[in-house]
Protein backbone atom coordinates (compact mmCIF):
# COMPACT_ATOMS: atom_id res chain seq x y z
CA UNK A 1 0.00 0.00 0.00
CA UNK A 2 1.58 3.51 -0.93
CA UNK A 3 2.18 5.39 2.47
CA UNK A 4 4.85 8.22 3.34
CA UNK A 5 6.96 5.45 5.61
CA UNK A 6 6.84 3.44 2.32
CA UNK A 7 8.67 6.03 0.13
CA UNK A 8 11.25 6.13 2.95
CA UNK A 9 12.26 2.76 3.17
CA UNK A 10 12.26 2.39 -0.27
CA UNK A 11 14.68 4.84 -0.63
CA UNK A 12 16.94 4.04 2.25
CA UNK A 13 17.42 0.80 0.55
CA UNK A 14 18.26 2.28 -2.93
CA UNK A 15 20.55 4.67 -1.49
CA UNK A 16 22.19 2.04 1.06
CA UNK A 17 22.65 -0.43 -2.30
CA UNK A 18 23.80 2.62 -4.27
CA UNK A 19 26.51 4.35 -1.62
CA UNK A 20 28.71 3.92 1.16
CA UNK A 21 27.19 4.07 4.45
CA UNK A 22 28.44 7.96 5.02
CA UNK A 23 27.61 8.91 1.83
CA UNK A 24 24.21 7.47 2.65
CA UNK A 25 23.76 9.27 5.29
CA UNK A 26 24.52 12.78 4.21
CA UNK A 27 22.08 12.51 1.21
CA UNK A 28 19.52 11.25 3.45
CA UNK A 29 20.49 14.36 5.95
CA UNK A 30 20.08 16.80 2.67
CA UNK A 31 17.09 15.06 1.66
CA UNK A 32 15.11 15.71 4.60
CA UNK A 33 16.37 19.36 5.26
CA UNK A 34 15.03 19.80 1.17
CA UNK A 35 11.88 18.23 2.16
CA UNK A 36 11.38 20.33 5.18
CA UNK A 37 11.91 23.69 3.23
CA UNK A 38 9.34 22.73 0.55
CA UNK A 39 6.97 21.93 3.30
CA UNK A 40 7.62 25.34 4.82
CA UNK A 41 7.15 27.19 1.78
CA UNK A 42 4.02 25.08 1.15
CA UNK A 43 2.43 25.70 4.62
CA UNK A 44 3.48 29.47 4.03
CA UNK A 45 1.10 29.84 1.16
CA UNK A 46 -1.15 27.61 2.54
CA UNK A 47 -2.10 29.36 5.82
CA UNK A 48 -1.82 32.78 5.17
CA UNK A 49 -4.44 31.82 1.76
CA UNK A 50 -6.50 30.05 5.04
CA UNK A 51 -6.15 32.88 7.06
CA UNK A 52 -7.78 35.06 4.70
CA UNK A 53 -10.29 33.48 3.70
CA UNK A 54 -11.22 32.15 7.48
CA UNK A 55 -11.14 35.74 8.66
CA UNK A 56 -13.07 37.13 5.25
CA UNK A 57 -15.73 34.54 6.10
CA UNK A 58 -16.19 35.69 9.83
CA UNK A 59 -15.97 39.09 9.17
CA UNK A 60 -18.65 38.80 6.39
CA UNK A 61 -16.48 39.26 3.85
CA UNK A 62 -15.74 37.93 0.46
CA UNK A 63 -11.37 38.17 0.94
CA UNK A 64 -9.58 37.40 -1.65
CA UNK A 65 -11.00 36.65 -4.84
CA UNK A 66 -9.13 38.26 -8.05
CA UNK A 67 -5.93 36.22 -8.64
CA UNK A 68 -6.31 32.65 -9.99
CA UNK A 69 -9.59 30.53 -9.31
CA UNK A 70 -11.45 31.81 -6.47
CA UNK A 71 -8.39 34.16 -5.47
CA UNK A 72 -6.37 31.03 -4.59
CA UNK A 73 -3.31 32.19 -6.07
CA UNK A 74 -3.24 35.42 -3.94
CA UNK A 75 -1.01 34.08 -1.58
CA UNK A 76 1.76 33.82 -4.25
CA UNK A 77 1.49 37.05 -5.63
CA UNK A 78 2.21 37.96 -1.97
CA UNK A 79 4.89 35.89 -1.83
CA UNK A 80 6.79 37.14 -5.42
CA UNK A 81 5.87 40.73 -4.59
CA UNK A 82 7.95 40.52 -0.80
CA UNK A 83 10.89 38.71 -2.52
CA UNK A 84 11.61 41.43 -5.27
CA UNK A 85 11.14 44.38 -1.92
CA UNK A 86 14.13 45.72 -0.65
CA UNK A 87 14.99 44.30 2.30
CA UNK A 88 16.16 47.39 3.90
CA UNK A 89 18.27 47.53 7.09
CA UNK A 90 17.49 50.88 9.13
CA UNK A 91 20.71 53.21 9.71
CA UNK A 92 20.61 53.14 13.44
CA UNK A 93 19.59 48.78 14.19
CA UNK A 94 22.56 46.91 15.11
CA UNK A 95 23.35 45.49 11.74
CA UNK A 96 24.57 41.83 12.66
CA UNK A 97 21.49 41.49 15.15
CA UNK A 98 18.97 42.85 13.02
CA UNK A 99 19.93 40.72 9.41
CA UNK A 100 20.03 37.73 12.16
CA UNK A 101 16.72 37.64 13.71
CA UNK A 102 14.65 36.10 11.05
CA UNK A 103 16.90 33.52 10.17
CA UNK A 104 16.99 32.51 14.41
CA UNK A 105 12.93 32.42 14.00
CA UNK A 106 13.07 30.23 10.85
CA UNK A 107 16.03 27.79 12.58
CA UNK A 108 13.48 27.35 15.38
CA UNK A 109 10.63 26.18 13.22
CA UNK A 110 12.95 24.20 11.81
CA UNK A 111 14.73 22.77 14.75
CA UNK A 112 10.87 21.84 15.70
CA UNK A 113 9.77 20.04 12.64
CA UNK A 114 12.15 17.09 13.68
CA UNK A 115 9.96 15.18 16.48
CA UNK A 116 6.77 15.20 14.80
CA UNK A 117 5.31 11.79 13.51
CA UNK A 118 3.78 13.31 10.01
CA UNK A 119 2.57 9.68 9.36
CA UNK A 120 2.49 6.06 10.72
CA UNK A 121 6.25 5.77 10.70
CA UNK A 122 7.48 8.40 9.78
CA UNK A 123 9.34 10.65 11.42
CA UNK A 124 12.60 12.69 11.16
CA UNK A 125 14.25 11.64 14.77
CA UNK A 126 12.12 9.87 17.21
CA UNK A 127 13.73 10.85 20.40
CA UNK A 128 13.24 9.42 23.47
CA UNK A 129 12.71 12.98 24.99
CA UNK A 130 10.60 14.39 22.32
CA UNK A 131 8.22 16.19 24.33
CA UNK A 132 10.34 17.58 26.20
CA UNK A 133 12.72 18.56 23.22
CA UNK A 134 10.09 20.83 21.78
CA UNK A 135 8.91 22.72 24.70
CA UNK A 136 12.69 23.47 25.10
CA UNK A 137 13.54 24.51 22.11
CA UNK A 138 10.17 26.67 21.07
CA UNK A 139 11.34 28.73 23.70
CA UNK A 140 13.98 30.01 21.79
CA UNK A 141 11.18 31.47 19.52
CA UNK A 142 11.60 33.96 22.15
CA UNK A 143 15.23 35.27 21.84
CA UNK A 144 14.39 35.51 18.13
CA UNK A 145 12.06 38.04 18.65
CA UNK A 146 13.88 40.33 21.74
CA UNK A 147 17.11 40.31 19.57
CA UNK A 148 14.92 41.82 16.51
CA UNK A 149 13.17 43.86 18.81
CA UNK A 150 16.65 45.49 20.62
CA UNK A 151 18.42 45.60 17.04
CA UNK A 152 16.27 48.10 15.56
CA UNK A 153 16.46 51.11 17.45
CA UNK A 154 13.18 51.79 17.60
CA UNK A 155 10.55 51.99 20.48
CA UNK A 156 7.27 50.36 19.29
CA UNK A 157 9.84 47.09 18.24
CA UNK A 158 11.57 46.84 21.81
CA UNK A 159 8.15 47.39 23.48
CA UNK A 160 6.50 44.53 21.29
CA UNK A 161 9.31 42.61 22.13
CA UNK A 162 9.60 42.84 26.11
CA UNK A 163 5.69 42.63 25.88
CA UNK A 164 6.79 39.36 23.77
CA UNK A 165 9.31 38.02 26.30
CA UNK A 166 6.63 38.69 29.60
CA UNK A 167 3.96 36.41 27.51
CA UNK A 168 5.68 33.70 26.05
CA UNK A 169 7.65 32.97 30.00
CA UNK A 170 4.36 32.64 31.16
CA UNK A 171 2.48 30.96 29.16
CA UNK A 172 5.23 28.57 28.70
CA UNK A 173 4.12 27.62 32.32
CA UNK A 174 0.35 26.39 31.62
CA UNK A 175 1.61 24.94 27.95
CA UNK A 176 4.06 22.72 30.49
CA UNK A 177 1.99 21.89 32.72
CA UNK A 178 -0.85 20.78 30.19
CA UNK A 179 1.90 18.78 28.35
CA UNK A 180 2.45 17.22 31.68
CA UNK A 181 -0.70 15.52 31.92
CA UNK A 182 -0.24 13.68 28.33
CA UNK A 183 2.65 12.63 29.68
CA UNK A 184 1.86 11.56 33.35
CA UNK A 185 -0.92 9.17 31.42
CA UNK A 186 1.30 7.63 29.01
CA UNK A 187 4.13 7.23 31.24
CA UNK A 188 6.63 8.11 28.08
CA UNK A 189 7.99 11.35 27.03
CA UNK A 190 8.80 9.95 23.52
CA UNK A 191 6.47 10.89 20.23
CA UNK A 192 6.00 7.65 19.06
CA UNK A 193 5.10 6.12 22.69
CA UNK A 194 2.36 8.98 23.30
CA UNK A 195 0.78 7.71 19.78
CA UNK A 196 0.92 4.27 19.86
CA UNK A 197 -0.90 4.90 23.53
CA UNK A 198 -3.81 6.10 21.93
CA UNK A 199 -4.35 3.57 19.73
CA UNK A 200 -7.80 2.35 21.25
CA UNK A 201 -9.05 6.30 21.80
CA UNK A 202 -7.26 9.20 21.74
CA UNK A 203 -6.28 10.95 25.33
CA UNK A 204 -9.04 13.91 24.76
CA UNK A 205 -11.09 10.97 24.91
CA UNK A 206 -10.15 8.70 27.21
CA UNK A 207 -8.86 10.87 30.13
CA UNK A 208 -12.28 11.97 30.94
CA UNK A 209 -12.83 15.93 32.10
CA UNK A 210 -9.24 16.93 33.58
CA UNK A 211 -7.81 15.72 29.88
CA UNK A 212 -10.26 18.08 28.03
CA UNK A 213 -9.41 20.62 30.58
CA UNK A 214 -5.66 20.06 29.82
CA UNK A 215 -6.58 20.49 26.06
CA UNK A 216 -8.31 23.85 26.45
CA UNK A 217 -5.42 25.22 28.79
CA UNK A 218 -3.36 23.82 26.03
CA UNK A 219 -5.26 25.93 22.93
CA UNK A 220 -4.86 28.39 25.13
CA UNK A 221 -1.41 28.60 25.47
CA UNK A 222 0.18 27.69 22.50
CA UNK A 223 -2.03 30.67 21.25
CA UNK A 224 -0.47 32.95 23.58
CA UNK A 225 2.64 31.43 23.10
CA UNK A 226 2.71 31.72 19.02
CA UNK A 227 1.89 35.54 19.32
CA UNK A 228 -1.77 35.42 17.56
CA UNK A 229 -4.98 37.40 18.48
CA UNK A 230 -5.95 37.55 20.94
CA UNK A 231 -2.74 37.72 22.35
CA UNK A 232 -1.10 39.45 19.69
CA UNK A 233 0.32 41.98 22.08
CA UNK A 234 4.06 41.91 20.55
CA UNK A 235 2.62 43.06 17.25
CA UNK A 236 -0.44 44.97 18.05
CA UNK A 237 -0.87 46.69 14.74
CA UNK A 238 -3.06 49.46 16.58
CA UNK A 239 -0.96 50.62 19.16
CA UNK A 240 3.04 49.09 18.06
CA UNK A 241 2.48 49.78 14.45
CA UNK A 242 3.75 46.14 13.81
CA UNK A 243 5.26 45.94 17.19
CA UNK A 244 8.83 43.94 16.81
CA UNK A 245 8.72 43.60 12.92
CA UNK A 246 8.28 47.38 12.61
CA UNK A 247 11.66 48.21 10.92
CA UNK A 248 11.53 44.87 8.47
CA UNK A 249 11.20 44.83 5.00
CA UNK A 250 10.83 42.60 1.73
CA UNK A 251 12.10 39.19 2.45
CA UNK A 252 13.07 39.79 5.90
CA UNK A 253 9.91 40.43 7.03
CA UNK A 254 8.67 37.58 5.02
CA UNK A 255 10.94 35.30 7.33
CA UNK A 256 9.09 36.60 10.36
CA UNK A 257 5.93 35.97 8.68
CA UNK A 258 6.64 32.36 7.58
CA UNK A 259 7.88 31.70 10.49
CA UNK A 260 4.84 32.58 12.63
CA UNK A 261 2.68 30.23 10.51
CA UNK A 262 4.55 27.38 10.37
CA UNK A 263 5.02 27.99 14.47
CA UNK A 264 0.99 27.64 14.54
CA UNK A 265 1.52 24.81 12.32
CA UNK A 266 3.99 23.59 14.60
CA UNK A 267 2.44 23.79 18.29
CA UNK A 268 -1.14 22.28 16.40
CA UNK A 269 0.73 19.57 15.24
CA UNK A 270 2.11 18.81 19.19
CA UNK A 271 -1.71 19.69 20.01
CA UNK A 272 -3.15 17.43 17.17
CA UNK A 273 -0.14 14.41 18.48
CA UNK A 274 -0.54 14.62 22.43
CA UNK A 275 -4.34 15.03 22.52
CA UNK A 276 -6.12 13.58 19.08
CA UNK A 277 -3.69 10.51 18.57
CA UNK A 278 -1.41 12.38 15.74
CA UNK A 279 -1.44 10.04 12.69
CA UNK A 280 -3.68 7.41 14.86
CA UNK A 281 -7.07 7.20 13.57
CA UNK A 282 -10.36 7.47 15.41
CA UNK A 283 -10.95 4.17 17.25
CA UNK A 284 -13.73 3.39 19.80
CA UNK A 285 -12.78 0.23 22.44
CA UNK A 286 -13.95 -2.87 20.57
CA UNK A 287 -15.56 -1.90 17.70
CA UNK A 288 -13.46 -4.02 15.15
CA UNK A 289 -15.59 -3.42 12.58
CA UNK A 290 -15.77 0.71 13.01
CA UNK A 291 -11.99 0.71 13.80
CA UNK A 292 -11.57 -1.34 10.74
CA UNK A 293 -13.05 0.99 8.33
CA UNK A 294 -11.38 4.05 10.03
CA UNK A 295 -7.53 2.42 9.35
CA UNK A 296 -8.47 2.73 5.75
CA UNK A 297 -8.24 5.93 5.84
CA UNK A 298 -3.94 7.43 5.20
CA UNK A 299 -2.31 8.24 8.48
CA UNK A 300 -1.32 11.21 7.01
CA UNK A 301 -4.44 12.12 6.09
CA UNK A 302 -5.88 12.02 9.82
CA UNK A 303 -2.50 14.24 11.00
CA UNK A 304 -2.92 16.67 8.59
CA UNK A 305 -6.90 16.89 8.90
CA UNK A 306 -6.13 17.20 12.86
CA UNK A 307 -3.67 19.98 12.67
CA UNK A 308 -5.87 22.00 10.26
CA UNK A 309 -8.85 21.54 12.79
CA UNK A 310 -6.35 22.84 15.24
CA UNK A 311 -5.16 25.34 13.36
CA UNK A 312 -8.91 26.59 11.90
CA UNK A 313 -9.89 27.08 15.77
CA UNK A 314 -6.51 28.85 16.32
CA UNK A 315 -7.49 30.99 13.58
CA UNK A 316 -11.55 31.16 14.74
CA UNK A 317 -10.35 32.74 17.97
CA UNK A 318 -8.16 35.46 16.06
CA UNK A 319 -11.32 36.82 14.58
CA UNK A 320 -13.55 36.70 17.51
CA UNK A 321 -12.19 37.55 20.73
CA UNK A 322 -10.32 41.44 21.18
CA UNK A 323 -6.90 41.80 22.49
CA UNK A 324 -6.33 41.67 25.92
CA UNK A 325 -4.00 44.28 27.75
CA UNK A 326 -1.03 43.48 29.08
CA UNK A 327 -1.89 43.40 32.67
CA UNK A 328 -5.17 41.46 31.97
CA UNK A 329 -3.19 38.58 29.58
CA UNK A 330 -1.13 37.85 33.15
CA UNK A 331 -3.94 38.03 35.13
CA UNK A 332 -4.94 35.53 32.97
CA UNK A 333 -1.99 33.30 32.90
CA UNK A 334 -1.37 33.77 36.81
CA UNK A 335 -4.58 34.04 38.59
CA UNK A 336 -6.32 31.49 36.18
CA UNK A 337 -4.87 29.19 33.90
CA UNK A 338 -1.77 28.14 36.34
CA UNK A 339 -3.89 27.04 39.65
CA UNK A 340 -6.29 25.48 37.12
CA UNK A 341 -3.68 23.47 35.20
CA UNK A 342 -1.89 22.10 38.26
CA UNK A 343 -4.86 21.26 39.92
CA UNK A 344 -5.57 19.18 37.06
CA UNK A 345 -2.31 18.12 37.04
CA UNK A 346 -2.48 16.44 40.16
CA UNK A 347 -6.06 15.12 39.61
CA UNK A 348 -4.62 13.37 35.71
CA UNK A 349 -2.04 12.11 38.05
CA UNK A 350 -4.76 10.80 40.87
CA UNK A 351 -6.32 9.19 37.44
CA UNK A 352 -3.30 7.94 36.41
CA UNK A 353 -1.80 5.89 40.06
CA UNK A 354 -5.44 4.71 40.54
CA UNK A 355 -6.14 3.52 36.53
CA UNK A 356 -9.25 5.59 36.72
CA UNK A 357 -8.71 5.75 32.44
CA UNK A 358 -9.54 3.55 29.81
CA UNK B 1 -16.75 33.62 49.23
CA UNK B 2 -13.66 33.54 47.59
CA UNK B 3 -13.73 30.41 46.04
CA UNK B 4 -17.17 30.54 44.72
CA UNK B 5 -16.77 34.04 43.15
CA UNK B 6 -13.46 32.70 41.40
CA UNK B 7 -14.96 29.68 39.71
CA UNK B 8 -18.17 31.56 38.80
CA UNK B 9 -16.02 34.05 36.43
CA UNK B 10 -14.42 31.32 34.97
CA UNK B 11 -17.93 30.07 34.25
CA UNK B 12 -19.00 33.57 32.63
CA UNK B 13 -15.65 34.02 30.97
CA UNK B 14 -15.71 30.57 29.35
CA UNK B 15 -19.20 31.13 28.27
CA UNK B 16 -19.62 34.43 26.82
CA UNK B 17 -16.21 33.63 24.69
CA UNK B 18 -18.37 30.47 23.42
CA UNK B 19 -21.69 33.09 22.48
CA UNK B 20 -19.13 35.02 20.08
CA UNK B 21 -17.30 32.27 18.94
CA UNK B 22 -20.82 30.47 18.12
CA UNK B 23 -21.67 34.14 16.43
CA UNK B 24 -18.67 33.74 14.08
CA UNK B 25 -19.02 30.37 13.55
CA UNK B 26 -22.69 30.73 12.19
CA UNK B 27 -21.01 33.79 9.71
CA UNK B 28 -18.31 31.44 8.70
CA UNK B 29 -20.84 29.08 7.96
CA UNK B 30 -23.44 30.76 6.01
CA UNK B 31 -22.09 32.78 3.58
CA UNK B 32 -25.25 34.19 2.37
CA UNK B 33 -24.64 37.26 4.74
CA UNK B 34 -21.89 38.54 3.50
CA UNK B 35 -22.55 42.01 2.61
CA UNK B 36 -18.90 43.07 0.46
CA UNK B 37 -20.58 44.14 -2.66
CA UNK B 38 -18.59 43.58 -5.88
CA UNK B 39 -18.76 47.20 -7.21
CA UNK B 40 -17.67 47.46 -10.55
CA UNK B 41 -18.63 44.26 -11.38
CA UNK B 42 -22.32 44.67 -10.31
CA UNK B 43 -22.61 48.28 -11.10
CA UNK B 44 -26.25 47.73 -13.22
CA UNK B 45 -27.62 45.65 -10.45
CA UNK B 46 -26.32 47.52 -7.75
CA UNK B 47 -28.34 47.94 -4.64
CA UNK B 48 -27.60 50.73 -2.27
CA UNK B 49 -28.83 50.94 1.85
CA UNK B 50 -31.71 53.24 1.67
CA UNK B 51 -29.80 55.35 4.05
CA UNK B 52 -26.95 55.88 2.04
CA UNK B 53 -25.78 59.34 2.02
CA UNK B 54 -23.95 60.15 -1.76
CA UNK B 55 -24.82 63.62 -1.95
CA UNK B 56 -27.57 66.63 -1.21
CA UNK B 57 -30.16 67.71 -3.54
CA UNK B 58 -33.18 69.45 -3.65
CA UNK B 59 -36.55 67.92 -4.90
CA UNK B 60 -38.79 69.26 -7.08
CA UNK B 61 -42.21 68.61 -8.56
CA UNK B 62 -43.36 68.65 -12.15
CA UNK B 63 -44.12 72.35 -12.22
CA UNK B 64 -40.40 73.32 -11.38
CA UNK B 65 -41.65 73.91 -7.64
CA UNK B 66 -39.16 73.27 -4.53
CA UNK B 67 -40.12 73.35 -0.84
CA UNK B 68 -37.09 75.76 0.12
CA UNK B 69 -38.39 78.66 1.74
CA UNK B 70 -34.64 80.22 2.33
CA UNK B 71 -34.69 80.07 6.07
CA UNK B 72 -30.86 79.40 6.43
CA UNK B 73 -31.79 76.55 8.56
CA UNK B 74 -29.29 74.35 6.35
CA UNK B 75 -26.39 76.86 6.32
CA UNK B 76 -26.42 77.65 9.47
CA UNK B 77 -26.32 73.74 10.58
CA UNK B 78 -23.51 72.90 8.54
CA UNK B 79 -20.28 72.46 9.95
CA UNK B 80 -18.08 73.55 7.52
CA UNK B 81 -19.89 75.74 5.19
CA UNK B 82 -21.03 73.54 2.02
CA UNK B 83 -24.35 75.51 1.90
CA UNK B 84 -24.40 79.43 0.80
CA UNK B 85 -28.15 81.13 0.38
CA UNK B 86 -28.44 83.57 -2.14
CA UNK B 87 -31.70 85.52 -1.99
CA UNK B 88 -33.39 87.78 -4.11
CA UNK B 89 -37.22 89.99 -3.88
CA UNK B 90 -39.99 88.87 -5.09
CA UNK B 91 -43.17 90.90 -5.65
CA UNK B 92 -45.90 89.04 -4.59
CA UNK B 93 -49.58 89.09 -6.75
CA UNK B 94 -50.44 92.35 -4.12
CA UNK B 95 -47.05 94.04 -4.57
CA UNK B 96 -45.81 93.09 -1.22
CA UNK B 97 -42.22 92.61 -1.07
CA UNK B 98 -41.15 88.52 -0.40
CA UNK B 99 -38.01 87.00 0.38
CA UNK B 100 -37.21 84.10 -1.83
CA UNK B 101 -34.22 82.19 -3.03
CA UNK B 102 -32.36 83.04 -5.79
CA UNK B 103 -29.40 80.07 -5.97
CA UNK B 104 -29.18 77.52 -3.08
CA UNK B 105 -25.18 77.04 -3.66
CA UNK B 106 -23.47 73.61 -2.88
CA UNK B 107 -20.13 72.99 -2.36
CA UNK B 108 -19.59 69.10 -2.87
CA UNK B 109 -15.76 69.22 -2.36
CA UNK B 110 -16.40 70.52 1.06
CA UNK B 111 -18.98 68.42 2.09
CA UNK B 112 -19.25 65.32 4.45
CA UNK B 113 -22.19 63.62 4.13
CA UNK B 114 -23.02 64.36 7.77
CA UNK B 115 -26.91 64.72 7.00
CA UNK B 116 -27.03 67.82 9.92
CA UNK B 117 -28.47 69.92 7.13
CA UNK B 118 -31.25 67.58 5.94
CA UNK B 119 -32.22 66.99 9.52
CA UNK B 120 -32.10 70.73 10.15
CA UNK B 121 -34.80 71.24 7.03
CA UNK B 122 -38.04 72.35 8.88
CA UNK B 123 -39.87 72.04 5.35
CA UNK B 124 -38.31 69.11 3.72
CA UNK B 125 -36.57 70.94 1.01
CA UNK B 126 -33.27 68.62 0.61
CA UNK B 127 -32.47 65.56 1.03
CA UNK B 128 -29.88 62.88 0.56
CA UNK B 129 -29.16 61.16 -2.69
CA UNK B 130 -27.57 57.60 -3.85
CA UNK B 131 -25.65 59.12 -6.02
CA UNK B 132 -21.74 58.55 -5.39
CA UNK B 133 -19.62 58.61 -8.29
CA UNK B 134 -18.51 62.13 -7.88
CA UNK B 135 -15.36 62.00 -9.37
CA UNK B 136 -14.92 65.35 -11.86
CA UNK B 137 -11.87 66.32 -14.11
CA UNK B 138 -12.51 70.17 -12.93
CA UNK B 139 -13.42 71.42 -9.33
CA UNK B 140 -15.89 73.85 -10.35
CA UNK B 141 -18.36 71.05 -11.30
CA UNK B 142 -18.21 70.77 -7.95
CA UNK B 143 -19.82 73.50 -7.01
CA UNK B 144 -23.53 72.66 -8.02
CA UNK B 145 -26.65 75.09 -7.38
CA UNK B 146 -29.26 73.00 -6.23
CA UNK B 147 -32.22 75.13 -6.99
CA UNK B 148 -33.31 74.54 -11.09
CA UNK B 149 -33.12 77.28 -12.72
CA UNK B 150 -36.23 78.99 -13.24
CA UNK B 151 -37.71 76.89 -10.17
CA UNK B 152 -40.07 78.95 -7.12
CA UNK B 153 -42.05 77.68 -4.07
CA UNK B 154 -44.15 75.87 -3.75
CA UNK B 155 -47.51 76.27 -2.88
CA UNK B 156 -48.59 76.25 1.03
CA UNK B 157 -45.07 75.65 1.84
CA UNK B 158 -44.16 78.83 4.50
Amino acid sequence: MWSFSHIANNLHEWLSKTFNPTMTLIIEMVLAGVAVIGLFAALGLVLVIMERKVSAWIQIRLGPNRVGPKGMLQSLADTLKLLVKEGLTPNGADKLLFNLAPFVAMIVAMLLMAPIAFAKDFQLWDLNIGVLYVSAVSSIMVISILMAGWASNNKYSLMGAMRSGAQIVSYELSAGLSILAVVVMTGSLQVSDIIHSQANGWWIFKGHIPMVIAFVTFIIAITAETNRAPFDLAEAESELTAGFHTEYSGMKFALFFLAEYVNVFIVCAIGATLFLGGWMPFHIGNWTGFNHVMDYIPSSVWFFGKTFFLIFVIMWFRWTFPRLRIDQLLNLEWKYLLPISMINLLIVTAMAILGWHF
Amino acid sequence: MFITKYIKDVYKGVRSLLVGMKRTLYYFTHHKEIITQQYPDNRDTLVLPERFKGEVVMPHNENNEHRCTGCQACELACPNGTIKVIFKNELTPEGKKKKAIDKLVYHLELCTMCNLCVEACPSDAIKMAQTFEHSVFDRNELTKILNNPGSKIMEGVE
